[in-house]
């Protein structure tokens, strides 16, 4: 019994807590990004955004999410009803799954695996599935488009995405997430992260995130005027929520990645005395703050890229511009004989 | 890509953003609608109303031509001399869901017996609650007349 309780069921319980500690303030962070998003945009066309429910609107995610809730869930006869209601499932399910690797702190995290950034790779990489899963059980015709479209800006990006991360790599030598965080720690502060030294792949990033998680001006899977919603059409009620959900936690997802692989993670900007009193995950959380408002400002800035636009820049811009500066990197760190040492 | 520098630096998506960024803290043009109200023109065509005259009696003569005017066809009269020999009309309904607000009753009007008021918010439950009869009409006008008054003495100098 001592052994069943210390092998088994107490590691099982820190485990399921662990993860309630994660997705709790995930889906609330979830649930504030809709109304930061609405607040942002509004701000920037001079409108007050959503200001009726609560104070400062501050309680319109849970109207919105009950709203939802009352809504009839609706199955296409037409489509294949097994799969149309995995695909939001397997959506949201694959934007939480990832948090696993994702370390808040020094030593706070669920899983630290030697291969976090591939993990998490592979991970975001699967997110297409839940969008082609979708598109192609409405059995519909704006679905299906909505689909196609972006499954080809999924992989498309995701090329030049990799090599701005084999950049990095090359420059901490591990691919263990806090082994990235810990390489930016340095006597400059902010200016070892590696947005500073590496800023073009950083920029890369970002732009390829944005078309990653199907934001504007990457947004033609949902592209509302042209293919009304993309794979959503046929979605009502909670399974309209779970992707909304999964869309959000993914840019969350997403701005952690670029906070850990590019603004040092749980680092201070500044390893001085009221700077490092703030508990590191308070800094990454800031972190990933400040890059979802830079979602929401280029969403309220850019208008939508048109496909070949967005196919140019991927396969014509971005990857031969980042693959040059793998190549560059590489060069510098063996010609100045700065290459990580292997541990 | 005329100058390969400039949109490699960005800066025409950072100029971009930056104005998005100005705007972003400038004050809010938002009006709470239910709360604050935007100012309307005296000319404002809202819900009509049917006026009279400070001794009470009612202004309308039923000439007809405001019936005969309304392109949407939206206003019905019927008259008959009163008692004291006077004429008036004795049915006088505008259905307000035909109504396209033109203005062209209280135009013809000779008497300004008819005008559009100042008042948009008329919003029923029903249809049938929108067709206004005589009654309506003068209790609209009853109830308007002080702002009525004013925005045609406002209007006045130009017509």
């Amino acid at each position: 019994m001592v052994e069943f309780w210390e092998g088994y069921a107490l590691p099982t319980i820190m485990i399921v807590a662990q993860i309630m500690v994660i997705v709790g303030p995930l889906l609330i962070a979830v649930a504030y990004l809709t109304l930061a998003e609405r607040k942002v945009i509004g701000a920037m066309q001079l409108r007050k955004g959503p200001n009726v429910v609560g104070p400062f609107g501050a309680l319109q995610p849970f109207a919105d999410a009950v709203k939802l809730m009352m809504k009839e869930t609706i199955l296409p006869s037409g489509s294949n009803k097994i799969i149309f209601i995995m695909a939001p499932m397997l959506t949201f399910i694959l934007s939480l799954v990832a948090w696993a690797v994702i370390p808040f702190g020094e030593g706070l995290v669920v899983s630290d695996i030697n291969v976090g950034i591939l993990y998490l790779f592979a991970i975001s990489s699967l997110g297409v599935y839940g969008v082609i899963m979708a598109g192609w059980a409405s059995n519909s015709k704006y679905p299906f488009i909505g689909a196609l479209r972006s499954a080809a800006q999924m992989v498309s990006y995701e090329v030049s995405m990799g090599l701005v991360i084999i950049t990095v790599l090359l420059c901490v030598g591990s691919l263990n997430l806090s082994d990235i965080v810990m390489a930016q720690k340095g006597d400059y502060g902010l200016l070892n992260w590696y947005a500073f030294p590496l800023l073009p792949m950083f920029v890369i990033f970002f732009i390829s995130i944005l078309a990653e998680t199907n934001r504007s001006p990457f947004d033609l899977p949902e592209g509302e005027s042209e293919i009304v919603a993309g794979f959503m059409v046929e979605y009502s009620s909670m399974s309209f929520a779970l992707f909304f959900l999964g869309e959000y936690a993914n840019m969350i997802l997403m701005s952690a990645m670029a906070a850990i692989l590019f603004l040092g993670g749980w680092l201070p900007p500044l390893d001085i005395a009221p700077l490092n009193w703030i508990p590191g995950p308070v800094w990454f959380s800031l972190k990933i703050a400040m890059v979802l408002f830079c979602f929401l400002w280029v969403r309220a800035t850019f208008p939508r890229f048109r496909y070949d636009q967005l196919m140019r820049l991927g396969w014509k811009v971005f990857l031969p511009f980042s693959l040059l500066w793998v190549f560059l990197t590489a060069g510098v760190l063996v010609t100045f004989d700065l290459l990580p040492v292997a541990q | 890509m005329k100058n390969p520098v400039r949109s490699l630096l960005l800066t025409e998506l950072l100029s971009g953003m930056a104005l998005t960024l100005k705007y972003f803290f400038k004050p809010k043009v938002t009006l709470n609608y239910p709360y604050e109200k935007g100012p309307i023109s005296p000319r404002f065509r809202g819900e009509h109303a049917l006026r009279r005259y400070p001794n009470g009696e009612e202004r309308c003569i039923a000439c007809k031509l405001c019936e005969a005017i309304c392109p949407a066809q939206a206003i019905t009269i019927e008259a008959e001399p009163r008692d004291d020999g006077s004429r008036r009309t004795t049915r006088y309904d505008i259905d307000m869901t035909k109504c396209i607000y033109c203005g062209f009753c209280q135009e013809a009007c000779p008497v300004d017996a008819i005008v559009e008021g100042p008042n948009f918010e008329f919003a029923t439950e029903t249809r049938e609650e929108l067709f206004y009869n005589k009654d309506k009409l003068l209790a609209n006008g009853d109830r308007w007349e002080t702002e009525i008054a004013q925005n045609i003495a406002l209007d006045t100098p130009y017509r």
